[in-house]
């Protein structure tokens, strides 16, 4: 609703409203105003959205951390330490002792175990994380087992990069869960899946008292919890869809913090000496991809040409103002190897020229498959202005977020507009779905990116599947920096720019933590003056 | 009397089961059409494909269309809606979180809707041209033709954050969360059941304003029609009949004429009812109010398609029931209905 909020925002402007927080909410209680409708299960063996990644964040332990304002710095969490295996083939973690879960049940090599093989078990949407290392259903006990009470072996089917082994022991699915209580509450072997989709078996600093759908996530201090203890007793999220409401509910003291401001509003708050705003690049990327499958859009020359008739500077300054900054690579800045040149700016010389070289002297038809949520309907309208002053004439088909995706999986576009988060933090994420499709035909199992855009990638194929068996840091970071050069410069992507968040929070809030993901949005250490 | 009410039990009855299966075809239909892919919605966007495809086996998805509508019917039938893939609980079940909320706001804004709007149709009637029927008429047309949604954010932006007069968006504020237990799922009507005065008043405090909003909705409505058929019978022959007799005034407004006019009134007041319910969707979206029409939206937006069949037929039945409603009351309040 753009409209909507850019009138509002011009009414409130106009009435000359100043509305003084009030700090209504309870003093030991964090109230946040947040959209949350993504979220369908709290069982970390199948979060795989971005809010219910946030929770689990807040609320379960992971075997490995890491710095999140260095990220390639990791540490262990349920892990102490860790050593490899001479092959490279074995990871052996040492669990820490004394550590206990909400319910009072003592965390042990066990648990471990029994969380990462019941992840595989379940195989939901997150288990390729962990049986992407060569572990199936049928060989998971055999390769994941607790070898002592604080004692975990992983054994893979190569010497993946220990890197890449550790990220991936960092993801969501990774979480510990409570092996004793979950069997108390199984039903039909389901490894108490059911009952965890909508309750709590975590070892976190909060633990989850309730969550009801698109209304209410009511987190409460875990006073277990093996590490600092939340200052406050608990943390409330509550589900506030339409944005300039939750404006309202900050500056009226009714939330601490409102997390989905648009644009607009963001620039209103500033002025408000009330409220502090916080910033955090994260792993997400805005993007649009040219399908290969049409025959125009397969040559060359269009590609290049697409990427020099995108006026990337005007819409950082205006639709993706303190949402966005510009980037081009597919691995987010932050990331192993990440490439943060920005070597194409509008060009429409260079792009006419291009396109007379492909037998395009002037231009052509095409869509674009557009999901009607801001900021990316807003993105496709001024890529259409700018596609048109090369000559190509953009239609848009909007369409919601299931139905843009439908069609996108089924490799029926022309072109597609989106947006694309990294699983995990090892670049082999990104550069598997941006640079691989070991099967390009229609029933192509690894549905990659690249697969979606019809994209054969023979020689990428190759190197990515090398850059995960690299074991020297160095080379492997340069791997994947000739990757990023390669797509860059042939690939069907044009990645534009890397999403910023953005939280408006009242002045009286302190220690609250944006992370690089979400799961790294933290408000453990959070108080209230 | 007997007679017509058997007759109208068999008649809801029978409109009932037409008008279910037609929903339920027609429901069915639409979600199997549209270009959204459910096991969409149950995996995510990056699951692999092995997990994809045995999800799509899970719901069914493989199985031939007149088959899955079988199915779907069998389940309907015993109350079986399937589970929520966005709430992870059983469709019934949501329904009677959700459905509740609506129900209280509805209610409410019907209610305030009927006390202003009916006197105001009246007295808009009774002086036909005057300045009074102008300013009725311009309500009605306001409320008639001003996009709700903006009218809400007016609204919150005045009393809530300019005026402080009422609660922001939510049914309670943080505080007063858990304090009382679901019986009804109504707030206003739990506090008081478990004597939570603090909890009711607050409960109010944050009702009345998108309440307001609704009943304005329905006022607007409900005075129009009110003045119109109020014009009409002001005109019928018993009204010149009671003047003559020496009637005062009031009485003959107020006894005689509302009375008659009260016959058409119930139906156009149930049916605005019904309308809140099934479309206080925008209401609910500015409030962040958790009611079914906020249900509806999220679940059609993520192709939770159990959700939606499920809530769709309960409106559909609702809306079915309120007809039959309306019928009766048409049929008590004028004895001329009655003779078959």
């Amino acid at each position: 609703m753009p409209r909507l909020r850019d009138f509002l925002s011009a009414m409130v402007f106009v009435a000359g409203l100043s509305v003084p927080a009030l700090a209504a909410t309870p003093a030991d209680t964090l109230v946040q105003a947040w959209q949350f409708d993504d979220i369908i299960t709290l069982d970390p063996a199948e979060i795989f959205e971005l809010s219910g990644a946030e929770v689990a964040g807040n609320s379960y332990e992971r075997l490995i951390g890491y710095d999140i304002n260095d990220v390639s710095k990791l540490h262990g969490v349920v892990a102490e330490s860790w050593s490899v295996s001479e092959d490279g083939k074995t990871v052996t973690f040492k669990i820490r002792e004394g550590r206990k879960f909400a319910s009072g049940n003592p965390l042990t090599a066990n648990d471990v175990a029994y969380s990462l093989q019941r992840a595989v078990l379940l195989d939901k949407s997150p288990a390729f994380i962990i049986t992407q290392f060569g572990i199936t259903k049928e060989n998971v006990k055999d390769k994941i087992k607790a070898t002592g009470d604080y004692e975990v072996v992983f054994s893979m089917d190569k010497p993946y990069a220990i890197s890449f082994v550790l990220y991936c022991m960092t993801a969501t699915v990774a979480s510990v869960v409570d092996s004793k209580l979950l069997m108390e509450n199984e039903k039909d072997g389901d490894f108490g899946h059911e009952w965890l989709r909508t309750h709590y078996a975590g070892s976190g600093p909060f633990k989850i008292r309730d969550w009801r759908a698109n209304e209410v996530i009511v987190m409460e201090r875990n006073d277990n919890y093996g590490g600092d203890k939340p200052a406050l007793a608990r943390a409330i999220y509550r589900h506030i869809p339409e944005t300039a409401t939750q404006r309202l509910l900050l500056e009226k003291g009714d939330v601490d913090v409102a997390r989905n401001l648009g644009p607009e509003e963001i620039e209103a708050v500033s002025a408000n000496d009330q409220i502090q705003l916080q910033r955090a690049a994260k792993g997400t990327l805005y993007y649009f991809s040219l399908n290969q499958k049409n025959e125009i859009l397969a040559k060359p020359q269009v590609r290049e040409a697409m990427k020099y008739l995108v006026d990337y500077d005007a819409i950082a300054d205006t639709i993706m103002k303190n949402l966005g900054e510009k980037h081009q690579a597919f691995l987010p800045k932050g990331f192993l190897g990440a490439v943060n040149d920005t070597p194409y700016k509008l060009d429409v010389e260079k792009a006419k020229a291009l396109l007379a070289e492909a037998g395009h002297p002037e231009g052509f038809n095409i869509t674009m498959d557009v999901r009607s949520t801001q900021p990316i309907a807003g993105m496709a309208e001024a890529i259409q202005q700018n596609l048109a002053q090369g000559g190509i004439k953009m239609e848009i088909i909007p369409g919601d977020g299931k139905q843009t995706l439908t069609k996108y999986r089924a490799r029926q576009h022309d072109l597609y507009i989106g947006q694309w988060g990294a699983d995990y933090q090892d670049p082999h994420t990104n550069a598997q779905t941006f640079a691989s499709n070991p099967d390009n035909s229609d029933e192509g199992p690894s549905k990659t990116l690249a697969w979606r855009n019809a994209w054969d990638t023979p020689e990428l194929n190759k190197q990515v599947d090398a850059a995960i068996l690299e074991s020297d840091t160095a080379k492997r970071a340069k791997m994947y920096e000739d990757m990023q050069k390669e797509v860059m410069e042939t690939g069907p992507f044009v990645i534009m720019f890397q999403q910023i968040e953005v939280a408006a929070l009242s002045k009286n809030v302190k220690n609250f933590v944006l992370g690089p993901s979400f799961d790294t949005n933290i408000v453990a250490g959070v108080s209230k003056d | 009397m007997v007679l017509a009410t058997g007759l109208t039990l068999v008649r809801f009855l029978l409109m009932l089961a037409v008008t279910l299966v037609g929903l339920l075809a027609m429901t069915f239909v639409i979600g199997r059409l549209v270009p959204i892919d459910p096991v969409l919605a149950v995996v995510g966007d990056r699951a692999p494909p092995q997990v994809y495809a045995r999800v799509r086996q899970e719901l069914g998805l493989d199985l031939p269309l007149i088959q899955q509508f079988w199915i779907y019917c069998k389940q309907a039938i015993t109350g079986d809606f399937g589970r929520s893939v966005l709430t992870s609980n059983p469709v019934l079940e949501d329904i009677g979180r959700y459905f509740p909320a609506t129900i209280e706001l509805a209610t409410l804004g019907t209610l305030i809707g009927t006390i202003i709007g009916v006197p105001l149709g009246v007295f808009a009637a009774v002086r036909a041209g005057s300045l009074l029927d102008q300013i009725v008429r311009v309500i009605g047309l306001v409320g008639y033709s001003v996009p709700i949604f903006w009218l809400g954010l007016m609204a919150l932006l005045l009393f809530y954050a300019k005026l402080g007069w009422v609660a922001g968006p939510g049914r309670l504020d943080i505080a007063y969360d858990y304090l009382v237990t679901p019986v009804t799922g109504m707030l206003l009507v739990d506090s008081l059941l478990q004597g939570e005065i603090d909890v009711f008043w607050n409960a109010v405090s944050h009702i009345i304003l998108p309440a307001s909003l609704l009943g304005y909705f329905s006022l607007a409505y409900i005075s129009r029609m009110t003045r119109s058929f109020m014009l009409n019978e002001l005109t019928q022959e018993y009204v010149t009949t009671a003047r003559v007799k020496g009637l005062s005034e009031s009485r003959v407004v107020w006894r005689h004429a509302l009375r008659n006019a009260a016959v058409p009134l119930v139906t156009v007041i149930v049916l605005s009812y019904a309308t809140l319910l099934e479309g206080s969707v925008l209401t609910e979206t500015v409030f962040a109010w958790p009611g079914l029409g906020a249900y509806l939206t999220n679940s059609l937006q993520n192709a939770d398609m159990n959700a939606v069949l499920g809530a769709t037929l309960i409106i559909g039945v609702t809306f079915v029931g309120l007809n039959v409603v309306s019928d009766l009351l048409y049929r008590l309040l004028d004895p001329r209905t009655r003779t078959p």
